[in-house]
């Protein structure tokens, strides 16, 4: 599928994972925004996981639950009013939610986390080529080499052998070569190397003049996934990436991520309510209802036999057409105004005096007192 | 009856996006038409109501052939149809209270005053709550907005109802309570039902009759 061998790191000094420790390590992650009159949405609460190398991760549940808010804060990208407690820490120790604005844009976003986004068509800039947003990523993400104010020259690549993607450690001294073959020689390399990273995705070389409108779904998503895998990151969050698409391009688009999991020992948090697709790529699913997790188990275990233990992710379940069509009965309660319980007892069979008054709290990987 | 017979249409008439497409629907038919992303299946589910006028072909509903489409087609035969798009928020005027969403069809042919229990009514059935119809767009889910164009849908209580890929963005859930508030819908009144989309799990379960894309559209 790809020509080409991944490139040998970014030069950023994002370092890659050890492979003994977690890739990304969530230790009771909390998010709460701050409204008017002093109230609070409690849109995340309490959230833990870890993820392994070569581990994809399935965050499941309805719209509305918290999932998006969770990939949010991993990012840095929550808005002003938002609070955040607990820790997400990655390999080297970096915890996410205390990283500062300039740490998160210079070491963590596109270098360290590498975000394939909703709706790609909508991710990428419509007035340019996916060629010139490859480039352009390539050039902010893979290091010096590719500016045009370097003062060094990294060897111009063959063409389609894949880039020499770090400029410090792979340039020659060029100093005596004439500045502008230099430059050239900059340009041959950062259009391989987008021409690479196109590749490495998937993407057909012979679109990457196209516009993202001329681009089909899949292809679409093709292009977000190869700016996603342009820094390299050890970490790759996928939000809801397989929404709108088809069932085929549903399953490529999961099983490519999937490959460029495995391979290259990242881990992927997969955010999606598509339960076919959490299916297809997770080596563990965890169910989110009303911001919390209520249950985190091995994929096989979840979907196969015996099966997912908590009611609500029963009923998910059993809402696919492939079982049996019946919805979960009722409505999920307002983040801002949850239960002093369990939060899933107003829509449970199960539910008792003490479901209503006391909080289940997640052990041996479910939060129901009955599980 | 709902017949689209021999229908070319698109947005170029050099490369029309639908190209000699068959289909007929018997009254309290449902039919369901599958198709990959980008055939064309959504421009025909546009087509059939009457929201795009074919470059060839006829439409006919009911025994009519109608003549107009969008803001052409004459309203006893636009208000027999009810839509329901892929994409709630595209399809939602941002501006607009849920409560005047579901009315809107209602304000627009004068019957403004049925607004009041017709709204409650439908809410209930779409599983809508109080406090949901006071908010706007951007203050609820995909799934919650949904429902709501489901319920702008039914509100003139029309005789057929095309769903162009109505659960794409849902999640299993919401999928499974809006196909039964539609079927429910049918069951009472009898109305067919062109449900369009590209999960044939979905629409083997959900519709009487599957038909593929490549069936009913010429080589």
């Amino acid at each position: 599928m790809t020509p080409s061998p991944p490139a040998t790191g970014a030069g950023a000094d994002a370092p890659r994972p050890g492979g003994t420790g977690p890739v990304l390590h969530v230790e009771d992650l909390s998010v709460r925004f701050r409204m008017p009159a002093g109230r609070y949405v409690e849109a995340v609460t309490g959230a833990t996981f870890t993820l392994a190398p070569g581990e994809s991760l399935a965050l499941v549940g309805e719209s509305g639950c918290g999932k998006s808010v969770l990939a949010s804060a991993l990012l840095g990208l929550l808005p002003g009013n938002a609070e955040t407690a607990g820790s997400a820490r990655l390999a080297d120790g970096l915890d996410l939610l205390a990283a500062d604005e300039r740490t998160l844009a210079r070491t963590v976003r596109g270098r360290r986390v590498g975000l394939v986004p909703q709706s790609p068509a909508a991710h990428l800039t419509p007035v340019r080529t996916v060629r010139a947003q490859l480039e352009e990523t390539v050039r902010e993400l893979a290091g010096p080499g590719y500016a045009g104010h370097a003062t060094e020259a990294p060897e111009a690549p063959e063409a389609g052998t894949g880039p020499a993607a770090g400029g410090r450690g792979t340039s020659s001294g060029a100093s005596d070569r004439p500045a502008r073959r230099g430059r050239r020689h900059r340009l041959a390399a950062l259009r391989a190397a987008a021409r690479a990273a196109a590749g490495r995705a998937a993407f057909p070389a012979s679109h990457l003049d196209r516009h993202p409108h001329e681009l089909s779904g899949g292809l679409a998503q093709r292009a977000a996934t190869a700016l996603a895998l342009v820094g390299d990151a050890p970490l790759l969050l996928a939000d809801e990436p397989t929404t709108g698409l088809d069932r085929d391009l549903v399953e490529r688009t999961v099983d490519e991520l999937r490959a460029h999991t495995r391979a290259d020992g990242r881990a992927l948090l997969m955010i999606t309510h598509d339960l076919a697709a959490a299916e297809r790529i997770a080596d563990t699913v965890a169910v989110m209802y009303a911001g919390r997790i209520v249950e985190i188990a091995p994929a096989g275990a979840f979907f196969g036999s015996p099966g997912p233990r908590h009611p609500y992710a029963r009923g998910l379940l059993d809402a696919l057409p492939e079982r049996a069509f019946t919805p979960v009965p009722g409505a999920p309660p307002e983040l801002g105004a949850l239960p002093p319980g369990c939060a899933f007892a107003a829509r449970c069979a199960a539910a008792d005096p003490l479901c209503r008054t006391r909080l289940p709290a997640l052990t041996e990987g479910v939060a129901c007192h009955h599980a | 009856m709902l017949e689209l017979d021999d229908i070319t249409a698109g947005y170029d008439r050099r490369a029309p996006a639908v190209r000699g497409a068959h289909l007929s629907l018997y009254p309290g038919e449902s039919l369901g038409l599958l198709g990959p992303s980008g055939c064309g299946k959504s421009t025909l589910a546009r087509v059939a109501a009457l929201l795009h006028r074919p470059d060839r072909g006829t439409v006919t509903l009911d025994g009519r052939t109608v003549t107009g489409f969008f803001h052409r087609a004459p309203r006893s035969l636009r208000t027999a149809v009810g839509v329901v798009f892929q994409q709630p928020r595209l399809a939602a005027d941002p501006r607009l209270r849920l409560r005047d969403l579901v009315a809107e069809p209602l304000r627009a042919t004068g019957r403004r005053t049925e607004a009041g229990p017709r709204v409650a009514e439908l809410a209930e059935r779409v599983g809508l709550g109080a406090d949901l119809l006071s908010r706007r767009p951007h203050e609820v889910s995909d799934g919650q907005l949904q429902r709501a164009c489901l319920a702008r849908a039914l509100v003139l209580r029309p005789r057929w109802l095309v769903c162009d890929e109505m659960t794409a963005m849902l999640d299993a859930s919401t999928t499974a309570a809006l196909v039964a508030v539609v079927e429910d819908y049918r069951a009472e009144t009898g109305a067919g039902l062109l449900a369009v989309g590209h999960d044939p799990v979905l629409l083997d379960r959900w519709c009487g009759r599957t038909v593929h894309w490549n069936e009913i559209v010429k080589h």
